[in-house]
């Protein structure tokens, strides 16, 4: 099977690519990219005026739920969730039941996410073992099986030594250790920020700073050890300011927000939405266009929904009792149009960067792209196209988006895996069918 | 004006409007209240249900005499015979009380924002008898009658809230029920129970207790929890008591007129001195008798007829 | 709205007012155990007049009171905000007294029902009588009046106005059509 992408912006700013023209896919590779391609043979033509051709994206931060919370989430649902958002590539998080401390566990994900489908599963161990905080996992053991990198995402490694050893023990693997910044001795039983409106809801307070102590230790840990830190979804302007100063002093710092960080803010839990309470949590304004301009000046490198599906009953109880988390992978791209490039808060070559080449540096991966030979991995969207969030026409099993009925723009059209080309079933509309077309 | 919302769930966002017409209602359950048979058939034939999840007499006890006057007929369920002890979530709870076609629902719940949860998915109209630190709006109603009542007007009054600011519902629930009808008020307490940020209420915030009650028209004491005694917020009860009680030496040196509040239950000899909270400047058992009247004309307003679902307030 | 006719004129109003005074007096024999109480709001004013003349009468002031029967009322399941509530005031007992139940048009006789209901509530008076400005028929229950000021036939689709100085700015009675 071999499609002809006709009169898309081809767009692929890590290898300074932006001009309008078209896209030659054959044999699940990029044969061609010209002004105006006449290919051989019969390859099936795509219209593609008015929308964007580029890499497709890379999420390195969701949580698939399997082992263990398979009601809330697989890694076949979470993928085809992912395929849906146009992310040909997600890495998981590994506090799941059991946690993916062990070989095994690393193997297991591996193998369901080769029969789930074409989207690449990029497992992240532990960095502790039975994510405790206690003792080192085997690292060593984790990368051979395939880890992409390590983490005890929903929890901070609070002992400074054993996230000082685990930065030197990454350095031998080249591995980034991503860390849940929280110190969840100051976050105490909080559920929302602490702020004006945690104070009018009544609401136990997550303050600014106990994310911003936790970037700040494991900063000063990192130049100590040397290894390679990745911080996970920055929620604050002075955790900003933390990572961009180690940035400046050269330290091998990385960092990543959320989309829903750069879209909402408390004042968005006025009605106590439980699918608006995530960790972090949502944050006043200044810190929201903090972390604009971080993404826009790349004191922000990559951009990761942080997708935690919770099934339904979950969700719908008091805002205290409902599980931290909210899913993403199905409204990245249109949250991400609407509130950052269409409001004219960053450009849109960088915002595909962001989804794109900054990960997959992060996480040692080849930069995917629009590269003539290249195996495709390709995505199309109409950036003006709107749609309704309708939770209900989600791939995920889990619903609980932030987004709910809001109008976005941004639709995906298409991704190119390898061989296959997903189309997502559309967002508004009728029509259950999700084709999955596989070259003859 | 009428009272166009179909629940009662805090009292920030009511308009100074809406709060005088339900003190003005009050004044006239309060006749009621002193009749022979003090009772009117007002909402025969309506059903009211008091839910809840946490201990609370007086605020219960309060609410069934309420709906009784009213004539409204009522059931209490207490957290110990609910079903939410057999694991029956709160979603549960709501299909039920819709199912049985209820007219009032009168909610305690130690989370905030349960009542906003119920008051979306349910017809009936819900009424926030306390919900976590958040609001506890039929207190601070029956507070600001209980004050207008004894001086008229709000209308240059200084109130001083002293305590638990952090903790307390009917702290905020005054708060913005003062703020909206134009008195000052000066938040006292420990530090530590004094929230971050929260001058942006509109309040004065003062932690030597003396210079805060000095002038003051009302004084309000907030209960201290005993369970706050866990050497976090503060080190000792005792220590709390020299610091900020209201000993008989301070209510001594109050203003003429100042009145003593307390929205009960009272820890004796912790925030307050039995003498003080006994002695003449005490409108304790005033407020008692003005939070039925005040909650007959919540009900009463609420009771009639059919406004946009879902109205937050 | 069409054309309205007067029923009756000011002093033809302050006429009627002293002679059901007059008739109260004769009938009491005097002012013993006698207390006034009118329904809000027209009935209230007009009650306050009757004491008034009772007191150029007899040199002595009887008790008044004032009813508020939004409470007591039969139609308050109906949709639509509660009607606000301006309250009683019979500051006296009535118990053993010899009521005098004041209104201004005595029509279907549900609020003199729903009177009768509150002023039961405040004790348990010996007599009460009904004493009103007009009766224009139409009972949809089973009470009559013991004073009346003036009886008037009318029909459903007409409608009687008293008019009060005190909230109307003059003393009148109209009746007049509304479109059915």
């Amino acid at each position: 099977m071999a499609w002809l992408v006709k009169g898309a912006r081809l767009l692929d700013p890590a290898r300074g690519i932006d001009r309008t023209g078209d896209l030659l896919i054959d044999g699940g590779k990029i044969a061609r990219i010209g002004g105006e391609i006449r290919a051989d043979g019969e390859p099936e033509t795509i219209d593609a005026k008015g929308c964007v051709l580029a890499p497709a994206f890379v999420d390195m931060h969701v949580h698939l739920r399997e082992p263990g919370r398979e009601d809330a989430e697989t890694i076949e649902s979470g993928t085809r969730a992912a395929a849906a958002g146009g992310f040909g590539a997600v890495a998981c998080m590994p506090n799941t039941d059991p946690p993916l401390d062990s070989q095994g566990a690393i193997r297991f994900v591996l193998e369901r996410a080769e029969e789930a489908g074409p989207v690449r599963v990029l497992p992240i161990g532990c960095i502790t073992a039975g994510r405790r905080g206690e003792r080192l996992a085997e690292i060593g053991d984790l990368v051979r099986a395939g880890a992409a990198a390590i983490s005890d995402d929903g929890s901070w490694v609070e002992s400074p030594l054993l996230m000082r050893r685990a930065l030197e023990y990454a350095r031998m693997f080249d591995i980034p250790v991503v860390t849940h910044a929280e110190d969840k001795r100051l976050s105490a039983g909080g559920v929302m920020h602490e702020g004006e409106m945690s104070l009018r809801l009544g609401l136990r307070g997550i303050p600014a700073e106990s994310e911003v102590v936790a970037i700040e230790r494991d900063v000063r840990l990192a130049d100590l050890a040397g290894g390679r830190l990745h911080v996970a979804h920055v929620s604050t302007a002075e955790g900003v300011a933390v990572v961009r100063r180690a940035k400046e002093r050269g330290l091998p710092v990385t960092a990543e927000t959320a989309p829903h960080y750069l879209a909402q803010t408390d004042r968005c839990l006025a009605g106590y939405d439980t699918n608006r309470k995530m960790n972090p949590p949502l944050r006043t304004a200044a810190d929201r266009d903090a972390l604009r301009e971080a993404v826009a000046d790349g004191a922000i490198d990559a951009i990761a929904t942080d997708h935690a599906p919770h099934p339904l009953h979950e969700k719908e109880v008091e805002f205290d009792a409902a599980p931290f988390g909210v899913v993403g992978l199905e409204t990245a791209l249109a949250v991400l149009l609407t509130y950052l490039v269409r409001a004219g808060h960053l450009p849109l070559p960088r915002l595909v960067e962001c989804m794109t080449s900054a990960p997959a540096r992060i996480l040692g991966l080849d930069l995917p792209g629009l590269a003539e030979g290249r195996d495709a991995s390709l995505v199309l969207f109409d950036p003006d196209g709107s749609w309704v969030v309708d939770p209900s026409r989600f791939e995920s099993i889990s619903r609980n988006t932030p987004f709910a009925g809001e109008r976005l723009f941004g639709e995906i059209k298409a991704l190119f895996l390898g061989p296959r080309r997903i189309v997502p079933r559309p967002k508004s509309g009728g029509g259950f069918l999700f084709p999955d077309e596989e070259a003859k | 004006m009428k009272l166009a919302r179909k629940d009662l769930l805090g009292l920030e966002g009511v308009a100074r409007e809406e709060i005088e017409l339900i003190l003005n209602t009050a004044g006239t359950f309060k006749e009621v209240l002193q009749r022979k048979i003090p009772k009117v058939p007002t909402l025969r034939g309506k059903t009211a249900v008091n839910l809840f999840f946490e201990a609370s007499t007086r605020t219960r006890v309060s609410f069934e005499l309420a709906e009784k006057r009213l004539s409204a007929d009522s059931v209490s369920i207490a957290k110990a015979m609910s079903s939410a002890e057999k694991g029956e979530t709160l979603l549960d709870t709501v299909r039920n009380l819709q199912a049985m076609k209820i007219d009032f629902l009168i909610i305690r719940h130690p989370a905030s924002g349960a009542p906003h949860f119920l008051a979306s998915r349910l017809d009936a109209a819900v009424i926030n008898a306390g919900d976590g630190a958040h609001e506890h709006p039929t207190q601070g109603l029956l507070d600001l009658f209980t004050v207008r009542e004894r001086f008229g007007s709000f209308e240059g009054l200084r109130i001083v809230i002293v305590g638990d600011v952090l903790h307390s519902r009917v702290a905020r629930s005054n708060v913005f029920g003062l703020r909206t009808v134009g008195a000052r008020v000066t938040l006292c307490g420990p530090r530590t129970f004094l929230p971050k940020g929260i001058e942006a209420l509109g309040v004065e915030i003062e932690t030597d207790v003396d210079r805060a009650i000095e002038g003051a028209d009302v004084v309000m004491v907030l209960r201290i929890q005993k369970e706050r005694q866990d050497g976090c917020f503060l080190p000792t009860l005792r220590e709390y008591a020299v610091l900020f009680g209201i000993n008989r030496k301070r209510a001594d040196r109050l203003k003429p007129g100042c009145l003593i509040m307390h929205p009960g239950p009272i820890n004796r000899g912790v925030e307050i001195e039995p003498e003080v909270a006994d002695g003449p400047r005490s409108v304790i058992l005033d407020q008692v008798t003005n939070g039925v009247a005040v909650r007959m004309a919540v009900i009463y307003l609420l009771s009639g007829g059919e406004v946009e679902h879902g109205v937050v307030g | 709205m069409t054309a309205r006719r007067t029923v009756l004129e000011q002093r033809e109003m302050h006429w009627v007012v002293t002679r059901l005074s007059h008739e109260i007096l004769e009938r009491n024999r005097g002012i013993r155990d006698l207390v006034v109480v009118g329904i809000r709001t027209r009935g209230a004013h007009l009650a306050a007049r009757i004491v008034r003349e009772i007191e150029a009468i007899e040199g002595h002031r009887v008790p008044l009171g004032i009813l508020d029967i939004t409470l007591y009322r039969d139609d308050l399941q109906d949709v639509g905000p509660q009607p606000v509530i301006r309250g009683t005031d019979i500051p006296f007992d009535i118990e053993e007294k010899v009521v005098v139940l004041v209104d201004d048009v005595l029509y279907t006789g549900r609020t003199v029902r729903a009177a009768l209901d509150e002023i039961i509530d405040f004790g348990r008076p010996k007599r009460i009588w009904l004493a009103v400005l007009i009766d224009r028929g139409h009972r949809e229950l089973p009470i009559a009046a013991d004073f009346v000021g003036e009886r008037l036939q009318t029909a459903e689709n007409e409608v009687v106005e008293v008019m009060v100085t005190e909230e109307d700015g003059e003393d009148s009675v109209y009746m007049r059509e509304i479109a059915k």
